[in-house]
């Protein structure tokens, strides 16, 4: 099934030379409307006209977050402000959020793609979508919710938090897609459970999760505890929102990126460098038709690889992989790269833990120390002290073996970590680098 | 011949033992015998109560993670060697002693093992056999 079959199907050739022409006129706009791109353009010495095939998109310098903080708020935008109609900004919990500004046809073609996601994901008219993501300046809320009316489903606004009413909406309104965190959802499946109600007698057939990484392993539980077929979303609120890319429902493997809409490329994080498909490395992205605030090589910061390879979807866009990570979330233990989702995939493997974990980083002396909380369930809890010590001893001989880092795993009571309604806070860093 | 010990796991930090008391206290329930195992990071309390099934709930209710588990509470005469003559015949049948805590009886005075063993019914037969003398769940629940 798809929402709008020719582009989705579009056949290569035909879709790199909607690209091409796309990305043209997005380089002319930018040089001619932003400052800062004519001045980053002139200052690497390229003319938007030196661009004449997609290959050429290398040859220009690429966008950074730190770009947009020092745009802050409007300095990025390539509309005047009389044709901005809706202003979204990230949550900056770095300092300055970053702002971005959509026109009417930037909210039209956002609908869209997130109206071709829906159905992607095994959504359809009909459907009652709970969109459990946060209405606000945060992407989430608002860009399924266009989606899901540009689709004609009916949608539940019910944002996020107040969690029994959740659940009470959904079994009582017959909510068939849910849309939201990954780590909200099974949040959501503990206080059902503590409420005496099955996810298996609700109606629920998709959830649709995304805005934070999550495993493979995750989605397994996922999809048992609620009883829906778990679909991965991408999308970051500087390219557009959600719907950048999502996976297809009938391969669940990569998600599918609108790349007539979006140009990815994977580069090395250190070096800037292009890399070879199927390679691992940082998702920069390109938009070719937005109008508010086009963003050149924007440097996501998410790492993940890509694939041109056909799908048995029938559509022809390039998948990312799943997204295993920032470059920016990325911990640096004693030498040793480690994302949170890969502690976080060894965890879930290991049966009767729950995927409620933090890691705490500190540095004692020279030497970093990793210490990963884990919740003992019931599952996992004996009267006796030799078992629970060879769970943490077990807990922390799989992390060395899968990821080469040594650390300490701390049992501690249930529900003590704390839970999320939106993004997961996964980790916190005590050690003082400066 | 068995006794139901509840187990509750605790955190090594402030004010733990005093909540898990409280609650247990505002439910109505009595402790009977306890023990706790500690190590750096955590501790188990090991607990038999007059109503370990009440316990449990209340205990779970409060979100703490708690199992039930079955003890034998064993009578030890009060005199030299008592203890040593139980767990000598214990080790001849081969029977482990995964922990074990003592309290006094109020009545008789002599002193009243809770044993954890690896094998609970095979234990239970080697006591019956050397005629050790084993408290029911009851008597020791409403003591």
């Amino acid at each position: 099934m798809f929402f709008n079959e020719e582009f989705e199907t579009l056949p290569r050739q035909a879709l790199e030379a909607v690209q091409l022409k796309r990305l043209q006129s997005t380089l002319e706009r930018v040089y001619a409307n932003v400052p800062f791109y004519k001045a980053s353009f002139d200052s690497a010495g390229i003319k938007p006209s030196v661009v004449n095939c997609l290959a050429d998109l290398q040859k220009l310098p690429f966008t950074t977050k730190q770009d947009m903080r020092d745009s802050y708020p409007y300095g990025l935008f390539a509309a005047p402000m009389d044709e901005i109609v809706r202003i979204h900004a990230s949550s900056g919990t770095t300092g300055k959020p970053t702002v971005v500004g959509y026109t009417q046809k930037d909210i039209s073609t956002w609908s869209e793609l997130m109206a071709r996601s829906f159905v992607a994901a095994g959504a359809h008219k009909g459907d009652i979508i709970h969109n459990a993501y946060g209405y606000g300046l945060f992407t989430g809320g608002l860009g399924a919710h266009y989606g899901a009316e540009r689709l004609g489903a009916s949608v539940i606004p019910i944002s996020g938090g107040n969690t029994k009413r959740q659940i009470m909406i959904m079994q009582d309104f017959g909510s068939t897609v849910l849309t939201c965190t990954p780590s909200y959802s099974l949040f959501m499946a503990e206080e059902a459970q503590a409420e005496g109600i099955d996810f298996q007698k609700l109606k629920l057939r998709v959830g649709i999760f995304g805005a934070e990484p999550w495993s493979e392993e995750m989605r397994g539980e996922i999809e048992q505890k609620l009883n829906l077929t778990a679909i991965d979303i991408y999308g970051l609120s500087e390219i557009m929102g959600p719907g950048v890319a999502i996976e297809c429902i009938e391969a669940k493997s990569g998600l599918h990126i609108w790349e007539d809409h979006f140009i990815p490329e994977i580069i090395n994080p250190e070096t800037g460098e292009l890399l070879p498909e199927g390679e691992r490395g940082e998702l920069v992205i390109t938009t070719i038709t937005k109008q508010g605030i086009p963003l050149i090589r924007y440097r996501t910061r998410d790492i993940t690889s890509l694939t041109y390879e056909p799908c048995i979807c029938g559509r022809t866009h390039a998948r990312i992989a799943r997204m295993s990570g920032r470059s920016d979330d990325m911990l640096i233990i004693r030498g040793v790269n480690v994302f949170p989702s890969q502690i976080e995939a060894v965890l879930v493997s290991i049966e009767g833990i729950e995927p409620h974990y933090m890691l705490i980083v500190d540095r004692q002396g020279t030497m970093d120390t990793l210490t990963v909380q884990v919740e003992v369930s019931e599952h996992l809890f004996s009267d006796e002290i030799k078992v629970l010590q060879a769970l943490s001893r077990r807990v922390e001989k799989e992390i060395k073996d899968m990821l080469g880092v040594t650390c300490t795993a701390k049992l501690v009571e249930p529900k003590t970590i704390q839970r999320s309604e939106g993004k997961a806070k996964r980790v916190t860093d005590n050690r003082k680098l400066s | 011949m068995k006794v139901e010990q509840i187990s509750i796991f605790i955190e090594n930090k402030s004010g733990r033992l005093a909540e898990i008391t409280r609650i247990l206290g505002e439910a109505g329930i009595n402790i009977r015998a306890l023990s706790l195992a500690d190590t750096s990071d955590f501790g188990i309390l090991r607990l038999i109560v007059n109503d370990g099934v009440k316990a449990n709930a209340v205990l779970k209710e409060k979100g703490f993670t708690v199992n039930m588990t079955e003890v034998v509470a064993v009578e030890v005469p009060d005199r030299p060697g008592g203890l040593s003559a139980i767990l000598q015949a214990l080790d001849r049948d081969a029977i482990n002693v995964e922990y074990m805590y003592a309290f006094v009886e109020r009545c008789g005075g002599n002193a009243v093992i809770i044993f954890r063993f690896d094998e609970t019914d095979k234990a239970i037969a080697t006591l019956n056999a050397q005629n050790f003398n084993m408290l029911e769940g009851n008597r020791l629940y409403n003591m």
